[in-house]
């Protein structure tokens, strides 16, 4: 009796070992599998020319997404002027100043903006901006973008500063110096390698955005003629793209998936590190 | 009571009547005491009898606490700590705590921060500043050749002396020190012991003990603390060799605490 169920008991084991390694392993190789299936389809049109031309008109081969690449970084570089600093100020008055009542309110509503679908923000970047300039713009996306940035800004800014330790800002404050000046000359600094991981981890979140760029920065076959005007950008290509019923086009829609998904993973992976190289210096 | 008003001179702080509530807690009960100038002064008793809290009056620290509330008189110099502006008290009233709490910044930048959020922005002036604050907390042969390394790579002893200089570099008037030895070693608790003894000369000198032998060893004056109320105080020698109140002596011979 007892010899069964020590038997039984040591085939759940293998069993449930099995089982849950197996999806841990399928859990990971999704990644890779992304990573190959793209690099495998468009692979053969990631060259040189992929990064520094811009797209030829159907019928001709090759060319890039240069103008596709730029427009990305444009609008990600607005979205983080807007996001970040809007964010990271009413991070720091929620963690720093509200009192409870008000800050559970602030926490719920940033939920609540969490939650808002992209497209919606979108939308209402288009009424916001589109409509009043008469003109599809890098601006509109950038700011589209940066609203969707900033809950999770208000978010880890609150986190990273509630858990510098109280005993550093009684250090500041018992030398005289106002909550404010603690705040930024204290208080901060030691949650940087944090702030600034959680800020690139928020940008790569945006960075794949479509939906919201539909409306706001169109898309562009040129180089963009400025901020206020329509721009590409990489998501909106890979659409744009895939849908074409051209199969080169299809070949450099798998390799601006390939590009994109490179550089989400670059910007994690870089947020990481830093997290990484200084744990001590939000904890001590 | 000390020899203070024997001798004439007005005590550095001066409390009368002191009650403090946490909530709707009690932590102190009518604390009369007078803090003596460019002395050591010492309290002592268990843990939770509010001789923290008690410390943390003195510049306003309690009030980071919400819903705290302290009643009573409390005066720096004759003047009213209550109504000053809290900053300019905790300007001539520094302070030390429990656990060394060095900003994540260089050496040097520590102990010029209370200089420059005080205004005092000249190279020169602040660098001079800087390594007397560092002498006088006997750390400036350790550290002279690594100013601009982090803090944290300091030793323990090494961090709360620095933080000893941090306070100092802003010459205040009263140095209040909440159980700074707590967290060290005897080596380097003796080299702090030996450093107050140098600094009393230019500051007054408040320090919350548990360990009764350092209150024995450093202070002129000690006031034991028991359950919120100030039960003795006197020249520490009368507290450890022939104090008045039974409470004193069973604690101070470690019949309890």
């Amino acid at each position: 009796m007892v010899q069964t169920i020590s038997i039984t008991r040591k085939i759940t084991n293998v069993v449930m070992l099995t089982v849950t390694g197996l999806l841990t392993l399928i859990v990971v190789s999704v990644l890779f599998f992304i990573l190959g299936y793209l690099l495998w389809h468009g692979g053969s049109s990631l060259s040189l020319q992929f990064f520094t031309q811009l797209p030829k008109p159907t019928g001709e081969t090759g060319g890039g997404m240069a103008n596709a690449i730029v427009g990305s970084g444009k609008i990600l570089l607005l979205a983080s002027l807007i996001g970040v600093p809007i964010g990271f100020l009413a991070g720091v008055y929620l963690a720093e100043y509200s009192g409870k009542s008000f800050a559970f309110l602030i926490r719920y509503v940033t939920d609540l903006l969490n939650g808002v679908p992209s497209i919606v923000i979108g939308i209402v970047a288009y009424a916001l901006v589109v409509r009043p300039m008469k003109h599809f713009s890098t601006l509109a996306g950038g700011l589209a973008l940066g609203i969707m940035m900033i809950p999770i800004a208000v978010r880890t800014t609150e986190e990273f500063l509630l858990s510098v330790p109280k005993s550093l800002r009684e250090g500041s404050l018992a030398l005289g110096a106002t909550k404010s000046r603690t705040i930024f000359t204290v208080v901060v600094p030691a949650a940087m390698a944090g702030l600034t991981s959680g800020m690139m981890l928020n940008l790569a979140r945006v960075a794949g955005e479509t939906a919201p760029l539909l409306f706001t920065a169109l898309g562009n076959m040129f180089w963009s003629q400025g901020w206020l005007q329509p721009s590409a950008a990489l998501p909106v290509m890979i659409y744009q793209y895939a849908i074409s019923p051209y199969d080169d086009w299809h070949q450099q829609a798998w390799a601006a998936g390939f590009v994109l998904l490179a550089l989400v993973l670059t910007i994690n992976i870089t947020a990481r590190l830093i997290i990484g190289r200084n744990p001590g210096s939000s904890r001590r | 009571m000390p020899d203070d008003p024997k001798t004439g001179a007005a005590p550095k702080i001066r409390s009368r009547g002191l009650n403090f509530f946490y909530g709707k807690f009690q932590a102190l009960h009518g604390v009369d005491m007078d803090i003596a100038t460019n002395k050591v002064t010492a309290f002592i008793g268990p843990s939770g009898c509010g001789k923290s809290t008690f410390l943390r009056t003195f510049n306003r620290m309690n009030e980071t606490i919400p819903s705290t509330r302290v009643e009573g008189q409390l005066e720096l110099d004759g003047a009213n700590i209550l109504d000053m502006d809290v900053t300019g008290v905790r300007r001539r009233i520094g302070m030390v705590f429990q656990k060394s709490n060095p900003f994540p910044k260089t050496i040097f930048d520590n102990v010029a921060y209370g200089l420059r959020i005080n205004g005092t922005t000249r190279k020169s002036e602040v660098e001079a500043a800087v390594e007397k604050s560092l002498e006088r907390a006997a750390l400036w042969t350790e550290v002279k050749d690594k100013l601009q390394k982090p803090a944290s790579a300091l030793s323990g002893g090494q961090q709360q002396r620095l933080c000893i200089a941090r306070a100092l570099a802003v010459e205040p008037e009263v140095l209040l020190l909440d159980e700074p030895c707590s967290a060290l070693d005897p080596i380097a608790t003796l080299k702090i012991e030996e450093l107050l003894f140098q600094i009393k000369d230019i500051t007054t000198i408040v320090i919350v003990t548990h360990n009764m032998q350092q209150a024995a060893r450093v202070a002129d004056f000690t006031g034991f603390f028991f359950l919120g109320k100030l039960i003795e105080f006197d020249n520490t020698q009368v507290i450890f060799q022939n104090p008045g109140k039974k409470e004193t002596e069973d604690y101070v011979t470690g019949r309890f605490g």
